[in-house]
């Protein structure tokens, strides 16, 4: 397992810093959630390829990377690396804002760097670089997608995420996106970003409703249950199904110009690349990084997915 | 029902409803009356299919673990271990298609490797818990989360997919039907009806009861516990293979997420059955029949907006704890 081969290397690393850490060599830690989901597998895929990548570039660097599967876990793992390794800059995706804003405040009291991605922290200003996923602009892009394809307006039906402020933010700009465009919401549930929860619900939907024009999966592994589903009902009305994230499945399907899958809209797993590049160069050259960079959600079309689509990615 | 409970109720035979055993099937015909009420499609052909399908997975894997239960034991591990041997079966699978082509050779190698991996990983829990002999919560509670990190390590942390054109050969697994009736309540159905069968008329099922009502009496009564226990493991295993088969046709798919939360609900589809926690007496009809609630609960808040879908858990909880206090009235009363 990864994160094993990951520990080891930490280990190994830390068994020998006199040895290997002259007084120019600098540690950046990475601390992320484990890849127990599609995205998740994305972010790690991303987060080890940069490091092979940025460890071959700048030899003054090394870099710690560790895999939480919870938030008491991952503030273990921050805690190590200040004790073991102490680290010179930190990149954070907190599992959780509350829990970890604490130890990663603490951090950043030491003199330590802190970049934080995706999750903010309950509390401002800890950070030096916020990297930012924009969830208002995911549902906002999918909104105006909707608005688009429905000119007439029309009855479609949302499957949320699991109960969160992410996921609150997503569909509160969705439906200021289609306010006063005639679409209508006729059923709203929740499929936790899963493909069975998302069969489910979406088949319940299929009994509930006779007429449904266009479903909000809002999630590209939720589209692949909603649209198993459909294919179950043999229903003709839906026209089509907007997931979102970015899954190369789902990418694939909108660059071969699937009609039910006519578009998606990103949150990249990337954005980890992103943070670990910016607080490298940070570190191994005058060029200013501190400050928020926010990664645009943008809408994956027939003509610009072969830019998204990375065919070597879990994800 | 455990012996005590059963006690009385034979030496002096009671005329009034007995709640024990019509609890469940009052909290199932309640729901469907409300569902019926609720939304008109409730009844409904499609619908009813939907759910008796989706209901087949937990309800096979809820047969096994009733007679876990019963004989006093328990197993966690059952959702990882449905996504671990989907994993597998979808890796076995792709990685025999160039050799057996697209067909059903590809598919029943699929099909063996999942029961065989089921019976296996049965068979490493039973053996842990009786010849090692720790407790069955702890040997389970380790290896689901071996299995599910296994899962989550052969997919990279993603998702494992079936190969597409093989997926449209298999998919009638899930979705095609035998008389209207699709295949996944026909096997639900003939796994039901056979474990009906193991428990009442056969010795097996008197062994496990008299296991989970006191081991040490099974013992002195040469009931060979051991061997009863593991097996209980092992044919649970197996039916988490049988599950397992008719998952992956579904989706195509298998996950870390694959499977989350299984082993609670086949758990609490045993309990609201009837069959007692710390083992001694199971019920299979039971059990079904608690299947069914659960997966009627969540169709119906599903059919309706009255419920802030926030609230979804939290009145599956509570329907839960009814469906039990409706059987356990009368018991505690007496």
């Amino acid at each position: 397992m990864n994160k094993l081969a990951y520990l080891g290397l930490a280990a190994a690393l830390a068994a020998g810093p006199v040895l290997a850490q002259d007084d120019d060599t600098q540690v950046i830690g990475v601390s992320i959630p484990a890849a127990t989901h599609g995205w998740a597998g994305g972010l790690n895929f991303h987060a080890q390829q940069t490091v092979e990548r940025l460890e071959e570039t700048y030899p003054q660097l090394d870099f710690v990377l560790a895999t939480a599967s919870g938030p008491a876990q991952q503030v273990n793992d921050i805690e190590d690396m200040v004790a073991t390794r102490n680290i010179d800059a930190l990149v954070v995706l907190p599992f959780e804002s509350e829990p970890l804003t604490g130890p990663v405040a603490a951090v950043a009291e030491r003199g330590t760097w802190v970049t934080v991605v995706d999750r903010g922290l309950s509390q401002e200003g800890i950070e030096d670089l916020y990297v930012a996923g924009d969830n208002a602009g995911f549902g906002r892009v999918s909104g105006q997608f909707f608005a688009g394809r429905l000119p007439e307006g029309g009855k479609i039906v949302v499957l949320r995420g699991i109960p969160t402020t992410i996921d609150n933010e997503r569909v509160e700009n969705f439906q200021a996106a289609i306010e006063g465009t005639g679409i209508e919401i006729i059923g709203m549930e929740h499929g936790n970003w899963n493909r069975d929860d998302a069969f489910t619900v979406m088949q319940d939907f299929l009994s509930r409703h006779p007429q449904i024009d266009a479903v909000w999966a809002s999630d590209d592994d939720m589209a692949v249950g909603v649209l198993a589903a459909i294919r179950q009902s043999g229903r003709e009305d839906i026209g089509f199904v907007l997931g979102g994230a970015g899954m190369k499945e789902m990418v694939k399907r909108v660059a071969d110009g699937d009609a039910m899958v006519p578009a998606d809209v990103t949150y990249p797993p990337g954005m980890i690349a992103t943070a670990i590049e910016m607080t490298a160069v940070g570190l191994v050259s005058d060029a200013p990084v501190s400050g928020r960079f926010t990664i645009g959600s943008v809408l994956v079309t027939p003509e610009n997915a072969a830019q998204f689509y990375y065919p070597d990615s879990p994800f | 029902m455990s012996a005590t409970a059963e006690g009385p109720a034979r030496s002096a035979p009671r005329r009034k409803i007995d709640f024990h055993v019509l609890g469940p099937i009052l909290a199932l015909a309640a729901l469907i009356v409300l569902g019926a009420l609720i939304n008109g499609n409730f009844l409904s052909y499609g619908n009813l299919s939907n759910v008796l399908s989706r209901s087949a997975f937990i309800g096979i894997i809820a047969v096994g673990m009733t007679f876990v239960i019963t004989a006093g034991g328990l197993d966690l591990s059952v959702g990882s271990m449905a996504a671990f041997i989907a994993g597998l079966m979808i890796l076995v699978m792709n990685a025999a298609m160039p050799a057996t082509g697209t067909g059903l050779a590809t598919v029943l190698i699929g099909m063996a490797a999942a029961l065989a991996a089921g019976l296996a990983a049965g068979l490493l829990n039973g053996l842990l818990v009786t010849r090692a002999g720790i407790e069955p919560f702890i040997v389970t509670l380790g290896t689901m989360g071996v299995y599910r990190s296994l899962v989550t390590w052969m997919a990279d942390g993603g998702t494992l997919s079936l190969d597409f054109d093989l997926r449209s050969f298999y998919g009638p697994v899930y979705y095609g039907t035998v008389a209207g009736i699709s295949w996944p309540i026909l096997v639900f159905a003939a796994v039901a009806v056979a474990g009906e069968i193991a428990m009442r008329r056969m010795p097996f099922g008197r062994h496990c009861a008299a296991i989970g009502a006191s081991e040490k009496v099974a013992r002195y009564s040469a009931v060979e516990v051991d061997r009863v226990r593991l097996a209980t493991y092992a044919a649970l295993g197996l039916l988490v293979g049988v599950a397992t088969i008719m998952y992956v046709p579904r989706l195509g798919s298998a996950s870390a997420s694959t499977g989350l939360l299984w082993e609670l609900e086949a758990i609490a589809a045993v309990i609201i059955g009837g069959t007692v926690l710390k083992g001694g007496s199971g019920r299979i009809w039971g059990t079904v029949v608690g299947v069914l609630i659960l997966s009627l609960i969540g169709n119906i808040l599903n059919l309706t907006d009255v419920v802030s879908p926030y609230l979804n858990g939290a009145i599956q909880g509570g329907i839960i704890i009814l469906a039990v206090l409706m059987q356990r009235g009368s018991t505690a009363r007496e």
